[in-house]
């Protein structure tokens, strides 16, 4: 009865001669904290780019089944599309819009669930003049939940790198989601602020209702954080289970602990 | 150890100019005696002046690179500090206002005709500053789109005898399909290719016109187009100028006005982030083909507005008024002037305009002394005459809380 929320069957994308994934099947079930584990030059960003549409997949399926809804297949759909339909993420690579300020970069994330056209923007009426002030606001709620209030009228660029990879999640979050995709979002973070992370991730799951998959190298992050785990090396998925079976998992350690194992 | 590299590169610079003006400057044929004169004197000279001028140029480029690194994004153009000080801002906006106001009455009517030009580009520049600026589309075809208002105007009229009243309107709508059929197809490049294709594009439209001869009479253009009437009454010539010239005041102030309110907008916003980072753009729910076409067609409708009011003002328009050289101009006067800043757009518009007007005193020199100061500007002030200040959304806190304290 509960199709899962996310299923990918068989997905295959090659660059060339360079199959970056090769035949992964992967799904995510409501509510879950999954994460996407492998070397790097692995594939795990490939995989987010083809849920996305940033990469349109060579051969496979995806498919989501958003929480009341039909399921629905987003293969060949415009990143815009993806992200209409219930689907936020981050960077690996920060890409925060450097010339505005905190509190426009998660304005941004609004954009697509405000309905104002150019006419009213010239004409501002009072239901746009409304309804910019409640993107306004509920922008401001969107980091005070994430803790970022502080710098809402900072520019983006001038924050702590910490602070950064937050600031994406926040601008994810002003999409309305109901699937979070997060690419290494512990990159570049110091304990502390790793330790924040885990809990807002957390919180996001419980308050937020989101089903999350991350990619993250810190294995301790990882493992405490989530419910399944599901390891790919050289495009091909190798393994999935809990963290428990993860651990335990000869082909695993081999693939992926072997060779990073000062990355852990 | 700078300085001293600093005099290689000038010496060798000087160097390299003295060999490449050797066979203008040195040697001298006397075609009478059938000698050549070698002027060794004019060499030292092209070697001492391009060492000093290199030098000279160079300390100034250091000296900004200098005092950038120390101000950072914090040198807001006086300008801009004038208008967000209360005190200053009305006074300012005073004398602004009565020098426009006064000015057709002030001053002959020659000067009136150049100002409405530079008014006519102010409104093309703030047009294209949405393109090129806000959006970060290079649209090197933009002329076309005026040449579209022009020629309804010019065209409707003949055939249908329609008012410039009746046009205006017409053209920008004119204006807005055309900027939606032309930028479907070529919206789906970027950057260089865009530029390239915009460029075709521009000069298609030219051509059609020049060779469409039923349609459009060809290189011999259309004349006798009318100018506006005031609720049917026709002006003489002189008072006809500068009723013109307040009905193009009015339109750039109404530019200005809905240009603001669509920079301050959802759409604005979506513009400068996907000038920013098409990926994260799009990421965000953004429809990047969409945002684009609005800011083309959104640039397109100004820009007919514009045609409507040059045909009126010229009465007499020819396909030689819409070539790429115009375009050019159009793009100068938003780089120039400050890509993104509405008042920087307006500067240079009048800047650029009205110097070449002006530098015809020195009429054999002129273009050349306009590109040199052009190149100077972009040397020395990279973002423009008057840099873009964006408004941006600050939030307060107190503001919120009373807000909150109400709704419950
Ligand atoms: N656009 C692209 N063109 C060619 N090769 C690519 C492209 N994107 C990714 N790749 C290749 O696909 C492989 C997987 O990359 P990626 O998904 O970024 O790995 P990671 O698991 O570290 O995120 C790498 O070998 C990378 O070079
Ligand atoms: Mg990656």
């Amino acid at each position: 009865m509960n199709k899962p929320i996310l299923n990918v069957k068989n997905l295959t994308m090659s660059f060339g001669g360079l199959k970056a994934l090769d035949d992964v099947s992967i799904s995510i079930e409501k509510g879950q904290i999954a994460a996407l584990i492998g070397p790097n030059g692995a594939g795990k960003t490939t995989f987010f780019n083809c849920i996305t549409g940033i990469y349109e997949p060579t051969k496979g399926v995806v498919e989501i089944t958003p929480p009341g809804k039909n399921t629905q297949s987003l293969r060949g759909l415009k990143p815009n599309y993806v992200t209409e339909r219930g689907i936020a993420r981050t960077f690996q690579n920060i890409r925060l819009f450097h010339g505005m300020t905190v509190l426009e970069n998660v304005m941004i994330g609004r954009h697509c669930r405000l309905s104002s056209g150019i006419i009213k923007a010239m004409l501002q009426p009072p239901s746009q003049k409304n309804e910019e002030q409640k993107a306004v606001t509920d922008s401001y709620e969107i980091l005070e939940k994430i803790g970022l209030e502080k710098y809402v009228n900072d520019m983006a660029v001038n924050l702590p790198y910490g602070a950064q990879r937050r600031l994406e999640i926040a601008r994810a979050l002003a999409t309305d989601p109901f699937l979070l995709l997060l690419d290494e979002p512990a990159a570049g973070m110091n304990p502390q602020e790793t330790k924040e992370l885990d809990d807002l991730i957390l919180w996001l799951r419980d308050n937020e209702n989101l089903t999350i998959l991350l990619i993250e190298h810190d294995m301790k992050l990882v493992m405490s954080l989530s419910d399944w785990i599901h390891v790919v090396d050289y495009g091909k998925k190798i393994a999935e289970g809990t963290p428990e079976d993860i651990k335990a998992n000869s082909d695993v350690i081999k693939a992926y602990l072997g060779d990073e194992s000062d990355d852990a | 150890m700078a300085i001293k590299n600093q005099i290689k590169q000038s010496l060798i610079i000087a160097f390299w100019f003295m060999i490449l003006t050797f066979p203008i400057m040195v040697i001298k044929v006397n075609t009478i005696r059938h000698t050549i004169d070698f002027r060794w004197a004019n060499l030292v000279g092209v070697g001492i002046v391009t060492f000093f001028a290199s030098m000279t140029w160079n300390y100034f480029l250091r000296r900004n690179e200098d005092q950038k690194k120390k101000e950072m994004d914090d040198d807001i153009p006086l300008i801009h500090r004038l208008l967000q000080n209360d005190r200053f801002r009305r006074p300012f906006l005073g004398v602004v206002a009565a020098f426009f106001l006064a000015y057709p009455f002030v001053f002959p009517m020659y000067h009136t005709s150049i100002m409405i030009s530079a008014l006519v580009y102010v409104m093309l520049g703030l047009g294209l500053n949405i393109v090129v600026g806000l959006a970060g589309l290079l649209d090197l075809g933009y002329v076309a789109f005026y040449a579209v208002g022009a020629y309804a105007y010019a065209l409707l009229n003949l055939h249908f005898g329609l008012s410039f009243w009746v046009v205006l309107p017409i053209s920008a709508l004119l204006g807005t399909f055309f900027g939606v059929m032309l930028g479907y197809p070529v919206l789906r490049l970027r950057g260089d290719y865009l530029a390239i294709v915009t460029l075709g594009f521009g000069e298609i439209i030219r051509i059609v016109l020049e060779n469409w001869d039923s349609f459009s009479n060809g290189p011999r253009g259309i004349g006798d187009i009318p100018a506006p009437t005031f609720f049917g009454h026709q002006f003489n010539q002189e008072n006809t100028m500068v009723y013109i010239y307040f009905i193009v005041i009015g339109l750039v102030l109404m530019t200005i006005f809905f240009v603001n309110r669509l920079e301050n907008s959802k759409i604005g916003r979506a513009w400068i982030a996907l000038r920013d980072d098409e990926i994260a753009c799009q990421a965000m729910g953004i429809d990047k083909f969409k945002t684009k076409l609005t800011a083309f067609a959104l640039g397109a409708t100004w820009a007919a507005m514009g045609g409507v009011v040059f045909a009126a003002k010229t009465s007499y328009i020819n396909p030689m008024s819409f070539t790429i050289w115009e375009s050019i101009t159009i793009l100068c006067v938003v780089v120039i002037g400050g890509m993104g800043s509405a008042i920087g757009v307006i500067a240079g518009a009048l800047v650029l305009i009205l110097l070449p007007e002006y530098l015809r005193a020195v009429s054999e020199y002129r273009m050349l002394v306009f590109g040199a100061l052009q190149v100077i500007v972009m040397v020395f002030k990279p973002d423009g005459l008057i840099k873009s200040v964006r408004k941006v959304y600050t939030f307060n806190v107190q503001e919120k809380a009373i807000h909150e304290q109400t709704n419950t």
